[in-house]
């Protein structure tokens, strides 16, 4: 394989910025799955892609909209009707599927090497995406493992909530470099640390 | 102005991408009914109320909507997805 290189590797600096004199409240990190893939069913496969992504992956997506799952090596989540982005820390997870999601039930689209994924963690995780994006992240309405889509200036992000304060931002890799300085402007004002 | 994705949930406007007049009646792509296409492309109802709009949740989940907006108050009456094409019944 070859090896993949960050787009945000000229403008990572691991250590603490910002105003942490007081605590580091939040953490920023590239996590760099190895495969990360959108799948959609076609109008009433829906049932079937979800239970393919299970026999593959061992994720039981929750029905309803923008439902989700992860176990910490693998994560899923609805983020349009009837899609899904499915996410492995190793690579080759889209021939997994190969024999599972077939023609008849919906497509598979590998986009490894067209997002990057950044996780935000922290006490302050939901106030600083808060400035980026206009959805509530408070945790009754942004249940744990669940995904939504939305943008930031033209940015397209999928955000997943992997845990009570922790969520992980799937943005295009073109766009990523951009997206992540901003990201560490916005958590300068409550100390934030790059891991 | 929030819009409600049936998918997404309450949205800003920003998110959205208006796709025109949800009144249209688009002709059967071999019709000759010049009268039928001319109305297609130019005749729009205009209405001072409640008016059928498609929208797209371009900066969201993507979906095309039936959208029932007051054009003289903003206020959205109802939210569809478009795929079922039926119509979304205005509310007067």
């Amino acid at each position: 394989m070859v090896e993949r290189q960050s787009p945000l590797e000229p403008v990572y600096h691991p250590g603490s910025h910002g105003n942490f004199e007081h605590g580091i409240d939040v953490i920023l990190s590239e996590t760099r799955p190895g495969s990360i893939l959108q799948l959609a069913a076609w109008p009433g496969e829906e049932k079937r892609l979800m239970s393919g992504i299970y026999k593959v992956t061992g994720l039981a997506l929750p029905d309803g909209a923008g439902g989700g799952v992860s176990n910490g090596a693998k994560s899923a989540f609805g983020f349009a009707p009837g899609k899904f982005t499915v996410v492995d820390e190793a690579e080759g997870l889209a021939s997994a599927f190969t024999g599972v999601l077939t023609p008849s039930i919906g497509t598979l689209t590998d986009l490894s090497h067209g997002r990057t994924a950044i996780r935000i963690a922290g006490p302050k995780a939901e106030w600083v995406l808060a400035k980026f994006f206009a959805i509530d992240f408070a945790l009754p309405a942004f249940p744990l493992g669940a995904g939504r889509s939305t943008n930031h200036h033209d940015i397209f992000a999928q955000i997943q909530r992997s845990s009570a304060d922790q969520f992980d931002i799937y943005v295009f890799r073109s766009f990523a470099r951009s997206f992540w300085k901003a990201l560490c402007h916005a958590s300068e004002e409550v100390g934030y640390e790059v891991q | 102005m929030l819009i409600t994705c049936p998918y997404c949930g309450p949205r800003d406007v920003i998110e959205f991408t208006y796709q025109g007049d949800g009144n249209r009646e688009r002709p059967q792509p071999a019709s000759q009914d010049l009268d039928a296409w001319n109305a297609y492309v130019y005749d729009r109802l205009n209405p001072a109320g409640d008016h059928n709009e498609i929208w797209q949740h371009s900066g969201g989940c993507r979906a095309h909507l039936r959208v029932v907006r007051n054009t003289l108050t903003h206020e959205i009456l109802s939210t569809a997805f478009a795929r079922g094409g039926h119509k979304t019944e205005s509310r007067s």
